[in-house]
């Protein structure tokens, strides 16, 4: 199973387990209709949509308002330090929380104490608690977009805000920015850094590139990178190899772009229901192709 | 026992660290960073020579930022808080170079849109009409709920981000938002 972690831009939502559904563009869980807007809420739905078309996996969320105050983030890093051993997931995805040094470190101590290890995934504020705290090199997968790579690769960057201006911001540099943070254990054993051409690195080398198919609008909608993470985290659910889920979930969010053909100004929600096509796509060209006419 | 062998290396003093220059600035240590953001505001409304840094890796819990500030003002500065009700949790000399907020702009055409990214953060807007039409990147949760509050509003009608915001991502969407407005407005 797939846990999903994160919050919420809603004060009024407490803290809300449970498994998650799509239904009329939203997402339900546990008696709960959240809209579908950039951050966890586009992850989840994202991740429900690869589950449901590859009927492997499920998944469970974790989530609570947080609109920026950390009050949420602090309920819900508390909720999983002392209740995490009585779950059990094959991976969890660490989303959108308030960076919290502190409280970071006792949930992977928790996650660490679990019989079984899932495979972790971090991005967003997680992500950079994770590097503040020097424990990036504990997690399996990070999905920085550029920005959050020069991060990474600026040791003593505690946030994408204050990384210095010689690390330099620029695609080019990706293999350079990988290398520099895996030599300073602030990343872990794979990466996908969301761009325009989205490069995967293991052991901080990049070992594959993905360019097409291009649409460029994509980069301006606010969550096109949270669906990747959500269909990453599905994928890698189902069984699949990570690194070969790493390649997966790139081609396949490139292919929400070209079959949703959206503006900059398309909003998430509208991307969802095109990512089981786009998964079909990706897995089965030939026959997508077929039934596409 | 991983975890805490890595945290422990990380929490070693690197080598490279810059040595300390004579203490004629200081900090001030606030409870969250919208507190900071309106500190910023009076401050350098009452002309106050001041900077939103980085706070030293000593203090730094995640997603922080502090006023650094000329110490001969500080008791002239720590009234107008005062006055403003603001409460700073601290008030410490500086020992260290502090961490200097981006100031890379990075800038897309799309043609009937601009985009422009500040470290983390994009801001897309309809070059016509300056309706706000997207939101991306960051990672602090008020990422999310600026986007709700901005998204679908025009340059001049939006909120500014730093009115609403509360996190490190929050201040830098207000950095791309000033530079959308300057190359935007008039």
């Amino acid at each position: 199973m797939l846990a999903v972690i994160g919050t919420v831009p809603d004060p009024s939502l407490p803290l809300t387990t449970g498994t998650a559904q799509l239904k009329d563009g939203r997402l339900h869980t546990a008696g709960v209709s959240i809209p579908i807007t950039r951050g966890t809420p586009a992850l989840a739905a994202a991740a429900v949509a690869v589950a449901e078309r590859l009927s492997r996996t499920e998944v469970f969320v974790f989530l609570v308002g947080d609109v920026g105050r950390g009050g949420g983030s602090r309920v819900l890093y508390q909720f999983l330090a002392e209740n995490l051993p009585g779950f059990s997931f094959d991976v969890m995805v660490f989303h959108y929380l308030q960076p919290d040094v502190d409280w970071h470190n006792k949930v992977l101590f928790a996650v660490e104490a679990l019989p079984r290890r899932p495979l972790l995934i971090a991005d967003a504020g997680f992500m950079y608690a994770a590097k503040m705290s020097g424990q990036a090199s504990a997690y399996d997968i990070f999905t920085p977009d550029i920005g959050e790579m020069a991060f990474l690769a600026d040791e003593r960057a505690p946030h994408p805000f204050y990384t210095r201006g010689f690390v330099l911001h620029d695609t080019r540099n990706v293999p350079e920015l990988v290398a520099r943070a895996y030599a300073h254990e602030d990343a872990p054993r794979w990466l996908v850094v969301k761009g325009e051409t989205d490069h995967i690195a293991e052991a901080g080398r990049v070992v594959a590139t993905v360019r097409e198919p291009v649409w460029e609008a994509m980069e301006a909608i606010g969550g096109t990178g949270d669906t990747l993470t959500g269909i990453l985290g599905a994928l890698c659910a189902s069984g699949k190899d990570p690194l070969d889920a790493c390649r997966t979930a790139a081609l396949t969010n490139r292919w929400v772009g070209r079959l949703a053909r959206p503006t900059p100004a398309t909003q998430v929600a509208e991307l969802i229901p095109a990512i089981p096509d786009a998964l079909e796509q990706v897995q089965n060209p030939v026959l997508a192709e077929e039934a596409g006419g | 026992m991983s975890s805490m062998l890595r945290f422990l290396k990380k929490l070693a003093p690197r080598k490279d660290a810059a040595p300390s220059p004579a203490p004629d600035r200081g900090i001030l240590v606030f409870e969250n960073t919208s507190d900071v953001i309106q500190a910023e505001k009076r401050l350098k409304a009452h002309g106050f020579p001041i900077a939103v840094k980085g706070p030293p890796p000593e203090i730094q819990k995640g997603c922080d930022l502090v006023i650094e500030f000329p110490l001969m003002e500080k008791l002239s500065i720590e009234r107008h808080l005062e006055a403003a009700g603001l409460h700073p949790l601290a008030v410490v000399p500086v020992t260290a170079p502090l961490l200097e907020p981006v100031s890379l702009f990075y800038a897309k055409d799309f043609g009937s849109y601009l985009m422009v990214r500040a470290a983390n953060m994009k801001i897309t807007v309809n070059k016509e009409s300056l309706r706000i039409v997207n939101i991306s990147g960051g990672g602090c949760p008020d990422v999310p709920y600026l986007a709700d509050r901005l998204v679908g509003k025009t340059l001049n009608e939006a909120p500014q981000p730093k009115e609403i915001g509360h996190t490190l991502c929050g201040y830098a969407l207000q950095l791309a938002y000033e530079e959308l407005c300057r190359r935007c407005l008039p």
